[in-house]
């Protein structure tokens, strides 16, 4: 085997990113730690002014990052091996990603099957029921806690139909965008893609709807038990995603119109794409056990 | 690739030969710089949560309470195992992956090497935060490393939130170390060097890697349910909300468990490098090696429940979890097995790295037998929460994880310095530590079975003599690391006999083709392996 049939490995040379990174997180950390103690508290402090030195420090890390890897990626000095690791390691993120949704599922399955069961006296556990929490009855979604806080349940027909729907479309048109870059077509590419972000934003505005709506006319907050918790933090970080999500698509918008991407050179239009599948996914999945089931 | 990209690749090369100064560690992508900062990070941490096992030791060296408060007892303990987990065990492994999955496997450098640089730096940071807030008013965390919620939740003081974040950003950087460990033994192995070719350190690594891509995220969730339980009103952990505190643990120990093996497995990997090379034999058994640490690592997602057999689980749950956790000693006895037998009929010889690695084998399986008892439910109501549990994971943590770490570093540290370390104090480092920490977690054993309660700062009077005996050697343990630094430090600046490329009459393997101290970028070209 010669050495000419493998390209020669690419190293990247020295960057102060990483470390202007690390120092985002640390702000980050910190500033958000010492808000939620003082907001706790009602006190005030620099709490919320480290969380946002730290956010803006990381937005510009973020942009100083992409934009020398978006140097070295147009002026062509990425190996294709480097490409290979770049479209593994996005696949093992996501998955990282998929279980850190799958520990909120786990809570969700878990108060939904064992702990109200429970508490309101299945397997062995009637005398729970009956001295600590008389009268409560495990029903699901449980609208009356066992200390007596009542919500109202939040039904999959209407927002929740119409968002499923608006997410599964925007994943087939950001399928057809990717299509239209694979094979040339920029007309059906910025199209599509266009279109998915306006999908992207419409499904963000209607989940706020959603909020509001439980918030002020349902009674259905993060503080009404284990079903808004779990109804609250599995979409609150769906929503989370999707709109990091849009980001993505936005910045990959006008990339593409700068004409960044060819069939060949486009990691990062693929690991937007694959991040818009996945989140709409999990959506999927939200959508039957949160909502419908 | 045109010309003019090359002239660009092959300057960036130039560039980044001889970077020096604060900024060569501040901005290197190199993967040797970073092991290096990853293994001194550790060993500070090493250091540091030492130094808090050496308060809790002087605290139980009498009964009664005489040199701190039972709050900051607590603290000592839960923080003591927050970094030898977080900040010493594992940077430590993920040091070692740095250093030598590269060369191991024939590549340049990490996959992804920006990325491997931010991991590294946020963990100072996150340790940062973690150990201030042990200054904070009210003290730091003090509910155990477990942080189990209620004490976590409604028990807890305000550093609550700190730790939440710290761990948080530690959890990141562990994701970003393990993708690119993947990523490199997934794509960037040199020409030939098929899967069932790699060595197994760098195989238990990969195992290492998607373990923690899979429970990291876990844990990340479950600080954010203790964060929102806190300071958000949300009752994932309280019962008067339809959630319930037994539902924190079983969250906790579906990261808890696998992240045990996290910390041994790439510790198998290590010990199964040493032993063919000072047997001269190659290893036995490679394959069922493989086997087995894939097993172990499938296994160790549906083991995570005896950790709960007190909690009341139903029965059938109790069985089990039971069974299942015995069938991990399967595997782990064809590990011992097969190191056994690569030593059998080899020419042996008993050099510092080996010395380890042999007590590792021996000292390792006695914290499996005791976790085979552990795991058999009915006898595990006697031991729960007792000083046996705490003989048990220690006798696999320090005398498994920390000891192949040391072995690790004897026996790669000539490779990285091109010089070989202090023979003399390396010996000394190992009698004083073996001894010691035998004196340290032996009588544990007996406190435990006894029913002596772990995390409580004072004991009944009958357990006093041995726990004085306990501490006795918790202070030589201790004491026993300072020659350890003393002999990094002279290894560091390049004191000592010149060594081979090889070092290790038998050792095998593409780290050993290299020159030591090996050059910066270790292959700029793949190498065929045969």
């Amino acid at each position: 085997m010669s050495q000419q049939q493998y390209e020669k490995y690419y190293v990247p040379a020295q960057s102060p990113w990483p470390i202007v990174g690390a120092v985002a997180l640390f702000l980050i950390a910190v500033g958000a730690g010492n808000f939620v103690i003082e907001s706790s508290k009602g006190e005030d402090g620099y709490g919320g002014l480290i969380l946002l030195a730290g956010l803006i420090t990381l937005f510009t890390m973020l942009i100083g990052w992409f934009r020398d890897q978006i140097h070295e990626s147009m002026n062509g000095i990425h190996s294709k091996q480097l490409g290979r690791s770049y479209r593994q390691g996005m696949s093992w993120f996501i998955f990282s990603e998929v279980m850190f949704f799958a520990a909120f599922f786990g809570a969700l399955f878990y108060a939904r099957v064992i702990s109200t069961q429970w508490l309101g006296g299945a397997s062995n556990n009637a005398m729970t029921n009956e001295v600590l929490w008389p009268g409560f009855e495990a029903i699901w979604p449980l609208v009356t806690t066992p200390d007596g806080t009542t919500t109202e349940a939040m039904g999959w027909y209407g927002l929740p139909l119409i968002n499923t729907v608006v997410l599964l479309l925007s994943s087939v048109t950001c399928h057809f965008a990717h299509v239209g870059l694979e094979t040339g077509n920029r007309k059906k590419l910025t199209s599509l893609l266009g279109v998915t972000i306006l999908l992207g934003i419409f499904f963000l505005i209607l989940q706020a709807e959603e909020y509001i709506h439980a918030y002020r006319e349902m009674g259905l907050t993060l503080q009404s038990g284990v079903y808004g918790n779990t109804f609250f933090m599995l979409t609150g970080f769906h929503g989370l995603h999707v709109t990091l999500g849009t980001i993505l698509l936005i910045v990959m918008f006008f990339r593409v119109l700068k004409g960044h991407f060819n069939a060949e050179n486009q990691f990062a239009f693929m690991a937007a794409s694959w991040y818009w599948h996945f989140v709409d996914v999990v959506w999927v999945m939200l959508f039957f056990f949160v909502y419908v089931l | 690739m045109s010309s003019a990209a090359e002239q660009v690749h092959h300057d960036e090369h130039h560039d980044h030969h001889a970077p020096s100064g604060i900024k060569r560690w501040l901005y290197t992508t190199n993967h040797k710089d970073i092991g290096t900062l990853y293994l001194w990070f550790a060993f500070i941490m090493f250091l540091t949560g030492g130094a808090m096992a050496m308060v809790i030791r002087a605290e139980l060296f009498e009964p009664g309470l005489q040199i701190v408060e039972p709050n900051f007892f607590n603290q000592m303990t839960t923080v003591h195992g927050l970094i030898m987990v977080f900040g010493a065990v594992m940077p430590a492994f993920t040091g070692l992956a740095n250093w030598m999955v590269p060369m191991m496997i024939g590549a340049p450098d990490m996959a992804l090497p920006r990325m491997n640089n931010w991991s590294f730096w946020i963990l100072p940071f996150a340790f940062l935060i973690l150990l201030s807030s042990l200054f904070l008013e009210g003290g730091g965390p003090n509910f155990g490393w477990t942080f189990y919620a209620p004490l976590s939740t409604t028990y807890s003081n305000d550093s609550t939130a700190l730790f939440v974040f710290s761990v948080h950003i530690m959890g990141a950087s562990s994701i970003m170390g393990a993708i690119n460990v993947i990523v490199t033994i997934f794509n960037m192995r040199a020409p030939g060097m098929t899967f069932m070719k790699m060595p197994l350190f760098v195989w238990t690594w990969l195992i290492t890697a998607f373990l923690l891509i899979a429970v990291m995220p876990v844990l990340a969730g479950a600080v954010t349910m203790v964060l929102t339980d806190k300071f958000f009103g949300t009752s994932f952990f309280n019962a008067a909300g339809g959630g319930d505190p037994v539902m924190f643990q079983h969250i906790f120990w579906f990261f808890g468990h696998p992240e045990v093996y996290i910390m041994i497995l790439p510790a198998f990997g290590i010990i199964s490098q040493i032993v063919p090379t000072f047997a001269r034999k190659p290893l036995f058994g490679y394959a069922s090696m493989v086997y087995a640490t894939a097993s172990i690592a499938l296994l160790s997602f549906i083991v995570w429940a005896h950790h709960m057999f007190t909690t009341g689980m139903p029965l059938f749950a109790e069985m089990f979890f039971m069974i299942a956790t015995m069938l991990i000693s399967v595997p782990t006895g064809v590990k011992v097995f097969n190191w056994v037998a690569t030593m059998w009929r080899g020419s042996l010889t008993f050099e510092v790295p080996m010395m380890f690695a042999l007590a590792f084998i021996v000292l390792f399986t006695i914290g499996g037998f005791s976790g085979l008892m552990l795991a058999i439910t009915p006898v595990d109501f006697q031991y729960h929460d007792t000083y046996f549990v705490v003989a048990h994971f220690h006798y696999v943590l320090v005398t498994g994880a920390i000891f192949s770490i040391m072995a690790a570093a004897y026996y790669w540290l000539p490779k990285w310095t091109g010089k070989m370390y202090d023979v003399t104090l390396a010996k000394w480092h190992f009698w004083c530590s073996l001894i010691s920490v035998n004196l340290l977690f032996f009588p544990m054993h007996f406190v435990g079975l006894a029913g002596m309660p772990r995390r409580i700062p004072d004991y009944s009077l009958q357990f006093a003599d041995f726990n004085k005996w306990i501490s006795i050697g918790g202070f030589a343990f201790g004491l026993s690391q300072l020659i350890f630094l003393a002999l990094l430090i002279k290894a560091c600046k390049k004191q000592g006999e010149p060594v081979s490329a090889r070092v290790w009459e038998g050792a095998e393997g593409l780290e050993w083709e290299v020159p030591s101290p090996a050059p910066y970028h270790t292959f700029e070209t793949p190498p065929v392996v045969k």
